[in-house]
């Protein structure tokens, strides 16, 4: 008789798959899948303002190159929880600190392949565009960067996909998105919420890197033939 | 600012450095993790990717595997593993769940490695009559050891990564150092940064010290060196020579 008051669902059975999931805790999982977005559009956006500037510099100062590579390289090598706690002291319990982390690894990645692209262009393309007059800006902007371009793109492509796995490391401070149901799923025992917002992290990833190859196809209409 | 002269004073109490929750114990969990991890990787990842290069077959997989492992969050995958009945919170679990994150660098860098090997190297070698086996043996891999090489470092880096995250997860590691400072108690944040120093120092340490270890493997690197202390040493000599002369005349 007293089985009988429990209904009998995906939820109880702890199911793995669980529509009744997704319908009763949709506004969970919508406000997490938003911190997400937030998260790695803020981080993405932040890495590639100031990865421009860097790679630029890097690539016409000999000097600023060496610098620049050898900073990038230890930021990179620093495991993503150690990054969030050193990051707690300045910055504090604050999504910030995940963005400027996640900003971080992106501008790595970001630097590095804008930098392969400049370094690829052909150094006759180069003399021609300063035969044909234009300043060393005119030739950056409309030599330079466009074929730069397909790297650069890459580098992007590759850091929005990790960006979009590393965000959920952010859970260690409470700020890690999807990550944050994973972690407390875990904790819980809660097949469906891990299950759940693991695959909407791989999806996001998925579509994050074909909007990035749609935009990439968009901005370079001449490598298409 | 307490948090910041605290740490000195963390690292030098001795309740952290002992018993089965001390820095060393800790720092061996880590370390042996990592090694079980890396080590799994190479076997699976070298001869796959070495192989795939060689032949030039299977490009795409190479690439897709990479993709997929940079898609898939460690916090997924392991959340998920540890849920699965059989697995659970087990020191396999987080092997092979590291393990599957290590595979793809090494296999992408040893495939790209092979790949990127000078065609012109491969057929005069292939000219001199060198079966299939010889020119991977005395001619791709020699050339291809760099990146090679390249690729186990990222893969080291990544697992000493990973392994912290794991804590998360109530593994053991230096990670541990942090997920238990952190709690819904608050932040106890010398704890955590002392930790957190230590992952980076352990991951740094594995970077440079593998990046030396591939300059030092690079056979077409070493052969030049050689060379350079070859001419070198002529030259030395020579000068030697050229005082002993000087002083025979004076």
């Amino acid at each position: 008789m007293h089985a009988a008051t429990i209904p009998e669902n995906c939820l109880v059975r702890n199911d793995w798959i669980c529509p009744l999931y997704v319908e009763t805790r949709s506004s969970v999982l919508l406000e997490a899948l938003g911190q997400h977005l937030y998260l790695v559009l803020v981080s993405l956006a932040v890495g590639a303002l100031l990865a421009v500037p860097l790679a630029v510099l890097a690539h016409r100062v000999r000097r600023a190159r060496g610098l620049t590579l050898g900073v990038t390289t230890v930021l990179y090598t620093i495991p993503s929880l150690a990054m969030f706690i050193l990051l707690l002291p300045f910055v504090g319990l604050s999504a910030t600190t995940v963005v400027i982390a996640l900003a971080l690894y992106s501008l790595t990645i970001l630097v590095r392949n804008i930098l392969v692209g400049l370094d690829g262009v052909d150094p006759e393309v180069r003399d021609a565009a300063t035969g044909m007059g234009l300043s060393p800006w005119r030739t950056l902007w409309r030599v330079e960067a466009p074929l730069a371009l397909p790297s650069a793109m890459a580098g992007l492509r590759v850091a929005a996909v990790s960006t979009v796995a590393l965000a959920t490391v952010g859970a260690i401070i409470g700020y890690g998105g999807l990550g944050n149901l994973i972690t407390s799923g875990y904790q819980a025992n809660f097949n469906a919420q891990v299950l759940t917002a693991s695959v909407l992290c791989v999806v996001l990833a998925v579509a994050f890197d074909l909007l990035l190859l749609g935009a990439q196809r968009l901005a370079t209409p001449w490598r298409r033939s | 600012m307490d948090w910041l002269t605290d740490i000195p004073g963390w690292f030098a109490d001795p309740a952290n450095w002992r018993g089965d929750t001390g820095v060393p114990a800790l720092f061996v969990q880590h370390l042996g993790y990592s090694a079980a991890a890396l080590g799994l990787a190479c076997l699976v990842g070298l001869p796959v990717g070495v192989w795939l290069g060689h032949t030039g077959r299977g490009g795409v997989l190479a690439q897709q595997v990479s993709n997929a492992g940079r898609a898939v969050p460690v916090l997924a995958l392991l959340g998920i593993l540890l849920l699965v009945p059989g697995f659970g919170r087990t020191w396999w679990t987080l092997v092979l769940c590291l393990t599957l994150f290590a595979v793809p660098p090494v296999l992408t860098n040893a495939y790209t490695g092979l790949r990127e090997v000078d065609r012109g190297a491969v057929d005069a070698a292939r000219g001199m009559g060198m079966s299939g086996g010889e020119v991977l043996r005395k001619v791709e891999l020699p050339l291809a050891t760099p990146l090679i090489m390249n690729g186990v470092r990222q893969s080291a880096v990544q697992v000493v990564a990973t392994v912290s995250i794991a804590a998360l997860f109530a593994f053991g590691g230096l990670g541990r150092i942090i997920t238990r400072a952190t709690g819904s108690a608050g932040i106890d944040l010398t704890a955590a940064l002392a930790g957190t120093l230590l992952i980076a120092a352990f991951a740094l340490v594995v970077e440079y010290g593998l990046a030396a270890v591939g300059r030092r493997a690079d056979p077409v690197a070493r052969a030049r060196r050689s060379a350079e202390r070859r001419s070198s040493a002529l030259r030395g000599d020579r000068a030697a020579g050229d005082r002993e002369a000087s002083v025979t005349t004076s």
